[in-house]
């Protein structure tokens, strides 16, 4: 690996796996979240639940947005190949992402309990479906698809849904539950709130065994990312640092201080999308099993002229984003309370 | 075709919506700054019913929007990689600068009245509306592209062949996009003003919540004018564009198949595409070079100057195009109409008034549908004006049954949605505005309490 010239195709790399990073860290807790939905039982923890994730969860989900206008813009190869290739499994996606948006959004309006049952359903089903598919997605890019000669998918949709690549599913739904565990605890005060710090425990566990199999499963059987990490041992640092972030979030809970727990497990996502583009470039999608024909971040790129253009959309935007995203995020901050404007 | 038919149809539902939520946006702002500067408790009042309302509307948008953003790449991958370079960053532009603007500012204007002051909740809503309207310039701006492509050469050749970007700002100001902008932003406006227009109407034709009716009444029919005649003017400088740039599409509007001067203008009729025949035809002579060039005895292009596989479908093309024109007349005319009486004080005794009022929340939707199906449908074959054909965008590898799938699903979750905002959207009107709404509480009331 090369980074000594940082050239504008790795800048966009780069910035795209920033994008996906700020959307897994961000609407993963609120996918987190409405995983855990259903574990409560009462229609007032329910409400602070969504209530945690209310303001917020649309601006997140917006980073997803963002990052596939991104991934358009600067590899409309990937974009072409990946979207058309998984057709159902992002129907599929999409179809749970709309019966999320629209359960948070209408569940409280009607008081009946069946109403509000089948919104909580919605939501939570929804937000299972989602965690998978997304790990399935990062499953197969980093298993490989069969690509032909034309950089288009020459698989089907059954073939996606490999051992690996569910695997890859269950860790991101076990992480993103950790995650909105955390997020839920530092939201809420009183009962829930200790319930929640219970449940932070289980989730860690549950994401710890999945990670531990994932690995072993990414050494054994996929060669060419384990070979990556071989020849470059110091990849094993980073892996370090998301271990060392994941044992730091018991350790915070413990102590009370769950604003810390959360940004430990931020840490840890952090690290493991790095490690995972780290072991990517610079490829975009892998092709298994002809090599020949992986899409790059040069032979799927756009223009030079448009990744410059694109970079000063990027340098006059994104600042302006962040500042108003930290700003909302602080008018927001403290513990949930309900009044008649909430969900 | 069936990915035609599920763009169609997922766009056609998805339009319904942000057209409302940009006028609402405009209708919000207003009402809050109206509040801000006469301090009544009814504006204060209105703001807060209009903001649910609002709430509504927008969730419905993002979800529907999102699959259209997908779906260029999982139904049109082609087409994506063929202007991807171009195409793609007006998407990425609109991602950056409107969509985190609007629902990073949403938060504020939803679940901020109590949390923040009254200055920062105008101007968190005037960020919602901003972010509206950045969403519509860059998504009419990408639209506009396909019609009219401009700032790009074409590289490479045969499958790998793609367009390349050369002049961003001449994508940008391509030759329709203006023009198609303002035209849309019309659209949108008259949606937001006649849905508060149709509500306010019906209350008042209940006896219900009078003072807010009357004061929502008055701002919705004073933009509903303004933003209905603004719409004439734009329609018209849009048709002048469609005359210059895409004629084969101004031929279908009006069912032309001869290249003539003095072109009449048709207002009703039938057009026979097989025998290339127009029945059943009403028109005013020479008004048509009068409109498109502004001389009776200019020329206008027929469609028999186009091959036959490069002609749109003309019928239905021309039904959509004069359904829109006389809906959007139709408007000009309500209100005025309701103006004038409002103004004269006796719109409140005339009921046939009123329920023309309420009814007129229809106009601008069908008007923005039909207005959309004219500019898509007159463009085809094209998916890009005269670069590439919709057959050839689609994508290579998905199978038809797979789309098939994919159009049942959304169908059946877009109908149930449609169903579940309606109930919801009927029972927030049938509540009203809250009483409480009336005296603003916690942070919002800082100026009338006591200093220390």
């Amino acid at each position: 690996m090369n980074f000594g010239s940082l050239d504008l195709n790795t800048v966009w790399f780069i910035l795209i796996g920033v994008l996906f990073t700020g959307y897994a860290m961000l609407d993963g807790f609120d996918l987190g979240v409405g995983a855990l939905h259903l574990f409560t039982k009462k229609d007032e923890h329910r409400r602070l639940m969504l209530n945690a994730i209310g303001p917020v969860w649309d601006g997140n989900e917006v980073w997803l947005v963002t990052g596939g206008g991104a991934l358009f813009a600067a590899f409309p190869n990937v974009y072409a190949t990946v979207f058309s290739g998984f057709y159902l499994a992002f129907v599929l996606l999409l179809v749970a992402l709309i019966f999320r948006a629209v359960a948070i959004e209408f569940r409280s309006k009607q008081p009946m309990g069946w109403w509000r049952q089948m919104w909580d359903v919605g939501f939570a089903g929804g937000s299972i479906l989602s965690s998978l598919l997304i790990g399935i997605a990062m499953g197969n890019i980093a298993w490989g698809i069969p690509l032909d000669e034309r950089g288009e998918f020459a698989g089907t949709f059954l073939s996606l849904l490999h051992p690996y690549a569910l695997l890859l599913g269950v860790t991101t739904l076990a992480l993103f539950m950790m995650h909105g565990a955390i997020y839920a605890a530092m939201k809420t005060e009183g009962p829930l709130h200790e319930k929640l710090r219970g449940w932070i425990n289980q989730c860690i566990i549950f994401f710890i065994i999945c990670y531990a199999v994932t690995t072993m499963a990414t050494l054994l059987y996929v060669p060419h990312l384990a070979a990556r990490v071989r020849a470059n041992p110091w990849l094993f640092s980073i892996a370090l640092v998301n271990m060392l972030a994941i044992a730091n979030i018991p350790r915070e809970i413990h102590h009370g201080r769950d604003g810390r727990a959360f940004i430990s497990s931020g840490v840890a996502m952090m690290a493991l999308m790095g490690l995972f583009g780290l072991e990517m470039f610079p490829n975009l999608v892998l092709s298994n099993p002809d090599l020949a024909h992986n899409l790059t971040i040069y032979n799927a790129a756009s223009s030079t002229k448009t990744l410059g253009i694109m970079l000063t959309i990027a340098i006059i935007g994104v600042p302006i984003v962040l500042a108003y995203t930290v700003s909302i995020y602080w008018i927001f901050r403290g513990k949930v309370k309900l009044d008649r404007m909430s969900y | 075709m069936l990915s035609r038919v599920q763009f169609a149809l997922t766009t056609a539902f998805h339009y319904l919506y942000p057209p409302l939520s940009i006028g609402l946006g405009i209708m919000l702002v207003l009402m809050e700054g109206l509040w801000l500067k006469t301090n009544q408790p009814v504006y204060h009042q209105m703001a807060r019913f209009w903001t649910k309302v609002f709430a509504l509307t927008f969730a419905i948008g993002v979800a529907t929007g999102i699959v259209l953003e997908f779906e260029f790449g999982t139904n049109w991958a082609t087409y994506s990689r063929y202007v991807g370079d171009v195409f793609g960053s007006a998407l990425a532009a609109e991602g950056i600068f409107a969509f985190f603007l609007e629902s990073g500012f949403l938060a504020v204007l939803l679940f901020g009245w109590d949390k923040v002051s009254r200055p920062v909740h105008f101007f968190a809503t005037c960020m919602v509306c901003l972010g509206a309207h950045f969403s519509a310039i860059w998504i009419v701006v990408a639209n506009s592209w396909m019609q009219t492509p401009a700032g790009f050469h074409i590289v490479g050749e045969g499958i790998k062949a793609r367009a390349e970007i050369t002049d961003f700002w001449a994508m940008v100001f391509n030759p329709s996009s203006m023009d198609r902008l303002f035209h849309t932003l019309c659209g949108a406006w008259q949606a937001g003003a006649f849905l508060v227009v149709s509500v306010s109407a019906w209350y008042l034709l209940k006896k219900c919540h009078a003072d807010f009716a009357r004061a929502s009444l008055r701002i919705g029919l004073i933009v509903g004018l303004l933003a209905s005649l603004l719409q004439v003017v734009s329609g018209h400088s849009s048709a002048q564009g469609v005359a210059k740039n895409q004629p084969a599409k101004l031929a279908a509007f009006e069912g032309r198949y001869d290249t003539r001067t003095h072109a009449p203008l048709a207002l009703v009729g039938w057009v026979d595409e097989k025998n290339e025949r127009f029945l059943f035809n009403v028109g005013i002579p020479g008004m048509l070079s009068w409109l498109a060039h502004g001389d009776t005895s200019k020329e206008v292009i027929g469609l028999r100057e186009f091959k036959l596989e490069d002609r749109p479908p003309v019928n239905a093309v021309f039904q959509f195009y004069h359904l829109m024109v006389g809906v959007g007349l139709g408007m000009v005319a309500v209100a005025g109409l309701g103006f004038l009486y409002f103004w004269r004080g006796s719109l409140f005794e005339k009921r046939w008034l009123l329920w023309l009022l309420v009814l007129s929340v229809l106009g601008p939707q069908i008007g923005n549908q039909m207005g959309w199906f004219s500019a898509e449908v007159g463009r085809q074959p094209w998916i890009v004006h005269g670069l590439l054909r919709t057959s050839a965008g689609l994508s290579a590898v998905v199978q038809a049954n797979a789309v098939r799938t994919s159009i049942l699903l959304f169908s059946a979750v877009y109908l149930l949605l449609f169903a579940v905002f309606l109930y919801l959207l009927n029972d927030k009107i049938q509540h009203g505005p809250d009483a409480a709404d009336l005296m603003p509480t916690g942070k919002l009331a800082w100026p009338t309490r006591e200093k220390p």
